[in-house]
């Protein structure tokens, strides 16, 4: 009898369970559908589309191989792409080593049980909750360099004041682009092992950039201070007065224990902050627009201008396949390696 | 006691370099605020790039009064009107997300499936990528759902493109509480929506919180999304009309200030009031949350 009702127990809450199951796969089924249609076939819709002849309004699906790719990697006059990948180069390496410096001497200071960290702390992360619009037509300001006629403006106006005058120049307006000079001794060198193309400005640092870090650092630096700060407060003192007693002074005591330490951190804040960077766009629209002969273009621009202003939509699709791409190299490990961490747990 | 001075004075010292740094770094955060409130207030008689730095003579609000009605002497459209559309458009896509994301992260984390290992990163990848890579099929697939242009086409695309980062705010969430207390419960003979309705929504309430104000700055802020689906000025959300009128010759650059300064407050007021659950969703999204 107790057995009976036991299996008739057992039975309805199996079929109980296997409702639940049916119930579940209904609830996350419209976000996969979607995921599945919104997120991977329309990168396959771009990556096809991209091997397309569709350069007009009028969609055209004629094969036409690699051809957009190869415009893309053309030299003058058409070199924008090369020049919007050097851009994003020295875009990207500036921009990571200003928020990781800045972010951890943040974090340092602040984890020297300061008063007040709290008010420092949230002046120090304010800036990541507005929208990069917002930062970049006020950088825009106070960048501007004004003219001769006006006088200077922005910052420059401010280096006068304080008697720096000799700091101020063209900010985001500069078209210098810093590069080795074919004629001189590095450049010669270069070109006598066959390498004379890095003597270029294609291989260059436009200084036009230097503006676009500035803006881009005062916003997400914060993070990487947070980020930072977080990875201090878990380590525990003993291992700094451990180092202590052997005799390590403060400064060693970074170097040696604290920053290995927060390896696992700066690695996730260089692909974290590393994505955003490649796919930098709104900063750029409102900030600098393309610059001075392309100085502050970046592939996500040309892609948007390309496409949605000049209505070449397979080629705008090649360069947004190439952007996805090199996202993609960053940040598939990444995943992969978190879920297989946590996988492990 | 000699030796004690000794010792003291060159940690007094560093305090010093401390807080000094430390003051000098949050200048240079603060400057941007300073200019946009100094401009802000200024008269458009003191509107001078060469006095950009000075004080203003009094509270005037004049800036802020065009920047928001506009002005139809100088042909200044004002902000008020994309403001509401910022809203009317954050508000219900942030909901959705919320619910959305809540129903993923739940059966994510307690009754997953074969393959749902597989399946949430793959899930997640979509919050990574450049949203150039799915623009141009987007517009098309818009324009035939009758969505293109408008506000709910705008909502549309928030929630679906939300779907990762608030599964994956959710699923964290609710990894966190024990399975034992879900057993206990379907052993009592409850169901799934049951579990969810009278256990987990109930304490799942910071959650909500997180990814609602996460979705909400991300929407508010965005502007790549805003600017491809609402060409129509009447629809444009807040970001897209302040990009607008920065770009515009005939706007005095105080408006624009005072435009900048209504675009962030919303999200800066969250900021302020709530910011420990924002540092959560920021955190969340290097996915360590």
């Amino acid at each position: 009898m107790v057995l009976k009702t036991l299996g008739v127990f057992t039975e309805r809450r199996m079929c109980r369970i296997s409702t639940d199951r049916i119930i579940s796969l209904v609830m996350i089924a419209p976000s996969i559908v979607a995921i599945a249609i919104f997120v991977y076939g329309f990168i396959g819709f771009t990556g096809f589309s991209s091997f397309t002849s569709w350069n007009s309004l009028v969609p055209d699906f004629t094969l036409i191989g690699w051809r957009n790719y190869e415009r893309l990697f053309g030299t003058i006059p058409s070199d924008r792409f090369l020049l919007d990948l050097r851009n994003t180069v020295c875009f990207t390496v500036l921009f990571l080593i200003a928020c990781i410096v800045l972010g951890f001497l943040l974090a340092v200071l602040l984890d020297q049980r300061v008063k007040g960290e709290g008010i420092f702390r949230s002046i120090f992360l304010f800036p990541m909750a507005i929208s990069f619009i917002v930062t970049g037509v006020v950088w825009r300001w106070l960048l501007n360099p004004g003219t001769l006629q006006t006088g200077s403006s922005g910052v420059n106006l401010l280096f006068e004041r304080i008697g720096l005058g000799l700091l101020r120049w063209g900010w985001f307006t500069d078209p210098t682009i810093w590069h080795i000079k074919p004629e001189t001794g590095l450049g010669q060198f270069l070109a006598s092992v066959g390498l004379e193309g890095i003597a270029s400005p294609y291989f260059g640092m436009p200084v036009a950039i230097f503006s676009l870090v500035i803006a881009a650092t005062w916003q997400m630096s914060g993070y990487t201070m947070a980020m930072f700060l977080a990875g201090l407060r878990g380590i525990p003192e003993e291992l700094r007065e451990a180092a202590r007693v052997d005799g390590a002074n403060e400064i060693q005591i970074y170097r040696h224990v604290i920053i290995p330490l927060l390896q696992p951190i700066t690695l996730s804040a260089v692909i974290v902050l590393g994505h955003i960077s490649l796919k930098i766009f709104d900063l750029v629209v409102s900030m600098t627009g393309p610059g001075p002969a392309f100085a502050t273009d970046v592939p996500a621009f040309f892609m948007w201008d390309t496409t949605f202003r000049g209505n070449n939509f397979a080629q705008g699709a090649a360069i947004a396949t190439i952007l996805l791409v090199s996202v993609a190299v960053l940040i598939v490990p990444y995943l992969v390696n978190t879920m297989r961490t946590e996988a492990e747990l | 006691m000699i030796a004690q001075t000794q010792t003291r004075r060159p940690i007094r010292v560093s305090r010093i370099l401390i807080y000094a740094a430390l003051f000098v770094a949050a200048a240079f955060y603060l400057l941007p605020v300073y200019v946009l409130f100094i401009t802000g207030m200024k008269s458009f008689q003191e509107v001078n790039l060469s006095r950009m730095w000075d004080l203003p003579s009094g509270f005037h609000f004049d800036s802020y009064l065009t920047a928001w009605f506009g002005s139809e002497k100088e042909g200044i459209t004002g902000l008020a009107g994309n403001f509401m559309n910022s809203i009317y458009l954050a508000i219900p896509a942030t909901l959705f997300s919320a619910v959305l994301g809540s129903l993923n992260g739940y059966v994510l984390a307690k009754w997953k499936f074969r393959g749902s290992n597989v399946l949430f990163p793959l899930m997640l990848f979509g919050m990574f990528i450049p949203y150039q890579s799915i623009l141009i099929p987007l517009v098309q697939v818009l324009k035939n759902m009758s969505l293109y242009g408008s506000i709910q086409g705008l909502i549309f695309v928030h929630v679906v493109y939300g779907i990762p980062i608030t599964t994956l705010i959710f699923r964290n969430y609710f990894a966190e509480i024990p399975t034992e207390l879900i057993e206990a419960a379907k052993i009592d003979g409850a169901g799934i929506l049951g579990i969810y309705r009278h256990i987990l929504f109930p304490i799942s309430m910071p959650g909500f919180v997180v990814v609602m104000i996460w979705q909400f700055q991300s929407i508010w802020n965005d502007f790549l999304f805003a600017v491809i689906v609402t060409s129509r000025p009447t629809v444009q959300p807040m970001t897209v009309a302040l990009n607008n009128m920065a770009g515009s010759y005939v706007v005095q650059w105080n408006v624009q200030m005072a435009g900048a300064l209504i675009a962030a407050l919303p999200t800066l007021l969250i900021f302020i009031f709530l910011g420990r659950y924002f540092m959560r969703g920021l955190l969340a999204g290097s996915l360590k949350g």
